[in-house]
């Protein structure tokens, strides 16, 4: 079993990814990314649609490295998969051939736990997802909320001292999205791994976030770092909406990013005209 | 009140689906009898040659003979049975290859890259042509034939599996890859199950292949087999002989077919249920 790795602060510095699109043209997602976030802090990062957010997951947990500047986790350089990074994708990454119980032993048992001791922990992790009898369901029996649970699970059995959640809950309808939002906030405060959330949703961003990042429409770079002081632990999200610190933080917020969602709609509209 | 409807509609439903069913086979049954006797008659009063058509009687006669006294080169079980066999090694030979080389070259861009102008120039090739090749490497006997079946089974698996290991998920890739898989697990663990699909939807047509070529095989040049057996039967101009033996070799390919789908469930069996399910037995 994985110890979670000490001190896992994350550090960006100067990181630019280019990638090639299948034409042969050369593309810009990020450029020149300025970032830190402190061990055990959970960042919220918001931006316009297709802004390369994810790109910045992908450099972090290594699956991907940059075309320029570093990225240091816990003072390492991430070269290859990031020690100790969980990943919960924006679509479902739950293998389809196996049913649930083996879904979630995936990681202990590529870890080198044996077969039972995996089962073991995936039967505790899915109880504790609430999913107690569904072991033996495929994923495709599932409703998506329940797919989103069987993927934290998976992900958060390894223990991962650094979590990375690409709009984790971004195609589940708003009841089961708050409900999910408050199970991930009740569990990230048992272990406390470093997070970093991409998001749309600012309203979440603030409600469960140390701090919340503006990125500009792309090439993106970091715009604003907020820091978020609502005390902690914080409640239910829906309550937290109405106080008078998170409103003033949003309207903070929301006008550095509404001129980021500006110009990627008027980029957008420009782009349409020039096809025509 | 509405229950009770309720009942009523699915009652009829059912008696609905029920008498379809009737309808369908009563036809099949109608269809066969019909072809079957129209032949028996137009070839008892000649009005078609049965030198030249055969006739369903002339086919069960034929095949009785060869049940009980044997052919000219042994038992007629025998003869099955050295193709079945020809057929069934020459398909699990090809399969697995086609697999294996089809997970390689999937995974390994530069390897497919180099080979692909070969693999496209033996592809286009009438392979059919091989067992004359294979008959002069390897004789009469049972691997000239398990090769060519095998060689023809290869292509079908392999290009499947290719296809099947290009169309992976990349999202499940790096969901296995975050977990801590290596290389070889996330092939083991993602790339195959998820390739498998594609590779059983070749091995219908694989089934097919290895029996051709099994047959092929031994029309180029055997010692035993259903397809000496044919090849003997049209020198004599044995119209009921090239027929019965056909028959046979349509029985086993059916009885084959029906295995591959059994297997077929049991290896799919976490994909969704599809709509069009009870269509298959249709067509």
């Amino acid at each position: 079993m994985s110890k979670p790795t000490s001190g896992g602060d994350i550090v960006l510095a100067g990181v630019t990814k280019r990638f090639v699109t299948p034409t042969g043209q050369a593309m810009t997602a990020i450029r020149d990314v300025n970032l830190k976030i402190g061990a055990g802090k959970f960042c919220a990062i918001v931006g316009p649609t297709g802004c390369g957010k994810s790109t910045t997951l992908t450099l972090t947990s290594g699956l991907d490295t940059p075309s320029a500047g570093t990225v240091h986790v816990g003072g390492r350089q991430v070269d290859g998969i990031t020690p100790g990074v969980g990943f919960v994708f924006q679509h479902d990454a739950l293998l389809p051939w196996k049913p649930v119980i083996a879904n979630v032993a995936l990681g202990p048992q590529l870890r080198g736990a044996s077969k039972t001791e995996a089962r073991a922990q995936a039967r505790e992790w899915l109880a504790t997802v609430g999913l107690s009898g569904f072991e033996e369901h495929y994923p495709h029996q599932l409703s998506g909320g329940m797919r989103k649970r069987v993927q934290l699970a998976a992900t958060l059995i390894n223990n991962p001292s650094l979590l990375m959640m690409d709009e984790p809950f971004s195609a589940l309808d708003v009841q089961t999205r708050a409900i999910m939002t408050n199970e991930l906030m009740r569990l990230w405060e048992q272990s406390r791994p470093s997070v970093m959330f991409v998001t749309h949703d600012l309203e979440e961003a603030i409600a469960i976030a140390d701090q919340v990042v503006v990125m500009t429409v792309g090439p993106a770079t970091v715009k604003d770092v907020f820091e978020i002081d609502l005390p902690r632990p914080r409640g239910q999200i829906q309550d937290i909406r109405f106080d008078a610190r998170f409103l003033e933080l949003y309207k903070m917020i929301w006008t550095s990013l509404r001129e980021e969602v500006e110009r990627s709609y008027a980029m957008a509209a420009a782009r349409k005209a020039g096809d025509k | 009140m509405s229950g009770a409807q309720e009942i009523d509609v699915a009652k009829l439903a059912r008696m609905r689906a029920a008498r379809y069913r009737k309808l369908v086979l009563a036809g099949r049954v109608g269809t066969l009898v019909f072809i079957v006797g129209a032949w028996q008659l137009l070839t008892d009063y000649k009005i078609i040659d049965p030198f030249f058509a055969g006739s369903p009687l002339g086919i069960i006669e034929r095949l009785a003979d060869w049940f009980t006294h044997g052919t000219a080169y042994g038992s007629f079980w025998y003869q099955i049975w050295v193709t079945m066999e020809e057929s069934l090694l020459g398909f699990f030979a090809g399969v697995t290859a086609g697999v294996f080389f089809g997970v390689l070259l999937g995974e390994i861009p530069l390897l497919s890259d180099i080979l692909t102008p070969y693999i496209k120039v033996v592809n286009a090739l009438p392979r059919i042509v091989l067992g004359s090749i294979f008959v002069i490497w390897l004789g009469l006997g049972l691997p000239s034939k398990v090769m060519l079946a095998a060689v023809l089974v290869f292509f079908v698996v392999f290009f499947n599996a290719y296809q099947g290991v290009k169309s992976v998920d990349r999202n499940l890739v790096n969901h296995a890859r975050i977990l801590g898989a290596s290389r070889l697990e996330v092939v083991w663990h993602v790339v195959v199950p998820s390739a498998t699909s594609w590779i059983i939807a070749s091995l219908h047509v694989a089934l097919g292949f290895s029996i051709i070529g099994a047959i092929v095989g031994e029309f180029l040049g055997a010692q035993h087999g259903l397809g000496l057996v044919i090849a003997t039967a049209q020198n004599n101009f044995d119209t009921d002989g090239v027929f019965g033996a056909m028959l046979i070799i349509g029985i086993i390919a059916i009885s084959a077919e029906g295995l591959m789908a059994m297997a077929e469930k049991r290896l799919l069996a976490w994909r969704p249920a599809r709509a069009s399910e009870n269509e298959a037995g249709g067509i």
